[in-house]
């Protein structure tokens, strides 16, 4: 599939949103859908539906294979060593609260540390805050550069005896830098310390392989993936999820239920516990296929040639002012305009059909750090076009022309 | 939907240079706001004499262009008034906001009126409804010694 001609894929474009095109720049909050992936859920309803993994009839058969086909299918996207290492969880947010629930429960200890960035998503934060609070432990914070960016000399400088875990974004959704994930890696199991990735925004947009970066977890939104709502990924190393304990317990995570003892099921299932997001998963499949058929080599070039382009053209509009400038960028533009508050940038745009996010995009820290309440952000998926980006420039073109801004 | 409607330059003057964003001095009533999902904060001060009248009344804090004027012509309009007065201009003014075509309040007078009457743009943008709001919830808020932050999250 040509990605030049991908937005006719997404039904949303065909939309006239308060009478304008869409020029959609709001996907590290969510992407938009591909018509495969809605259609999908909708067949699956229509068609084959069935609860997964229970009855022996032929409909619940057909959709236990057709769940896990999605399982393999991440596997193989993020080159995973087996499928029983693929959790599915409701998001990002709650893979990230399983890991940090399951490993707060035997790991840590009084005085332990955990190290994390000044980049990170509440998301990988709070899980973390949670343990400090009922584990005693302490949260440091490795400190960003002038770029935006976390580099391995700062990890290492924050290292401490007492580092138990580091848990690191791959991809800011803020400064758009990219993390040495796999340098950081090395550096902490040399040092006997667990990794786990935040990957929303690394997995749709950088080509994954977990085994080479050797990370102990890492975290995926589907929603950002061009796939459903209510579903994420949490990959883990078999020995991780083998050892530690279930997360929530209920119907399908068990082995052998009695009155005086339980004993748990086997990998995946142990993490797995309830009614999953079955039609979710079932056209996650999709969206993988759909990314696959695209190829991530050519997501990642089209969407680098797009934030170059953007970075250059709002480098040279007076006023705008870029938040990040770091040497390995993914597709976040988020800045700022003298004079013109982000949510005020982000009304006047959405008259004219541009959707941008403004606020302080769930990273607290890091604006504290940069001493602005909120930033206004672009951000690209597959389906952008230069021609959104100079949409994006003339609408902050006509901020400036309300607010009387040179 | 109408951009110039909710920018009119009354508004971009009083975002711009907002009055009163300062903290009285000796002020005797306080109250903090917060809108937790865009990060708005406003911390409104008043100064009461003894017949419960609005000497002065500040703020301190930062927002968008709606949430700073709103804060700063609400704190010019109060200066004078007695608590109930402003209650009740605070009343009519997030029912104009919220539903009302108009203000009905007989303690403000034309000129104030058609300054409030320039925040009801806001009524197309549903999003932005608590930026406008949550100063006026804070006054309420010091008005009564709440304790608790306000939150404009409904």
């Amino acid at each position: 599939m040509n990605i030049n001609h991908i937005k006719k894929e997404f039904p949303i474009f065909d939309e006239k949103i308060q009478n304008n095109d869409l020029v959609y720049l709001d996907s590290a909050n969510s992407s938009q859908k591909p018509k495969v992936v809605v259609d999908r859920i909708n067949e699956f309803y229509t068609k084959q539906f069935s609860n997964v993994g229970r009855s022996v009839h032929y409909l619940a058969v057909a959709a236990t294979n057709l769940y896990e086909n999605t399982r393999t299918s991440v596997q193989r996207y993020i080159n995973a060593k087996d499928q029983n290492e693929i959790v599915f969880t409701k998001g990002a947010t709650e893979a990230l609260n399983l890991v940090a629930n399951t490993l707060g429960q035997n790991f840590f200890r009084e005085g332990d540390e955990i190290l994390i960035t000044e980049l990170e998503h509440h998301s990988n934060y709070v899980p973390w805050h949670f343990l400090r609070k009922s584990k005693n432990i302490k949260i440091n914070f490795a400190e960003i550069n002038e770029a935006g960016e976390i580099t391995l000399e700062e990890i290492e400088k924050k290292i401490t005896p007492n580092t138990k875990l580091i848990a690191i974004t791959h991809l800011s959704n803020v400064t758009g830098a990219i993390l040495p994930v796999k340098e950081i890696t090395d550096l902490a199991h040399s040092k006997g310390i667990i990794v786990v990735v935040d990957g929303c925004q690394g997995a749709p947009h950088l080509k994954l392989d977990v085994q080479d970066l050797d990370c102990d977890f890492y975290a995926i939104s589907c929603h950002k993936m061009y796939g459903p709502t209510g579903l994420g990924v949490l990959y883990g190393k078999k020995k991780w999820l083998e050892e530690l304990p279930p997360y929530q317990g209920g119907g399908g995570m068990i082995n052998e239920v009695n009155k005086d003892s339980i004993s748990y099921g086997d990998l995946p299932n142990k993490y797995e516990a309830g009614t999953m997001a079955t039609a979710q998963v079932i056209a996650f499949d999709y969206s993988i296929k759909f990314l696959e058929s695209i190829g991530i080599d050519n997501i990642m070039k089209h969407e680098a040639e797009l934030v170059e382009y953007g970075q250059e053209l709002l480098k040279k509009n007076n006023s705008v002012k870029l938040i990040g400038n770091p040497r390995n960028k993914g597709g976040v533009l988020s800045f700022t305009l003298e004079g013109v508050h982000p949510h005020d940038i982000a009304t006047i745009l959405d008259e004219d059909g541009v959707a941008i996010r403004a606020g302080h995009h769930c990273c607290q820290i890091l604006h504290d750090k940069l001493n602005i309440p909120a930033s206004a952000r672009a951000s690209v998926g597959i389906y952008n076009t230069k021609d959104d980006l100079d949409q994006l420039n003339e609408s902050i073109n006509n901020c400036k022309k309300i607010f009387n801004i040179e | 939907m109408n951009l110039k409607e909710l920018y009119q330059e009354i508004i971009l003057e009083h975002g711009k240079n907002p009055r009163n964003l300062r903290k009285t001095e000796g002020f005797n009533k306080d109250a903090k706001g917060n809108n937790p999902l865009c990060g708005d904060n406003v911390h409104v001060y008043l100064k009461l004499n003894g017949q419960r009248i609005v000497e002065d009344a500040s703020f301190e804090g930062s927002g968008c262009a709606i949430s700073m004027a709103s804060a700063s012509i609400m704190t010019d309009l109060i200066k004078g008034k007695n608590e109930h007065e402003a209650k009740e201009i605070v009343e009519d003014f997030l029912g104009m906001i919220k539903e009302n075509p108009d203000l009905k309040s007989e303690n403000l007078n034309e000129d104030e009126k058609t300054k409030l009457m320039c925040l009801s743009g806001v009524k197309q943008y549903p999003m932005r409804v608590k930026c406008a709001t949550l100063s006026w919830h804070t006054l309420v808020s010091a008005f009564d010694e709440k304790q608790e932050e306000v939150k404009t999250e409904n």
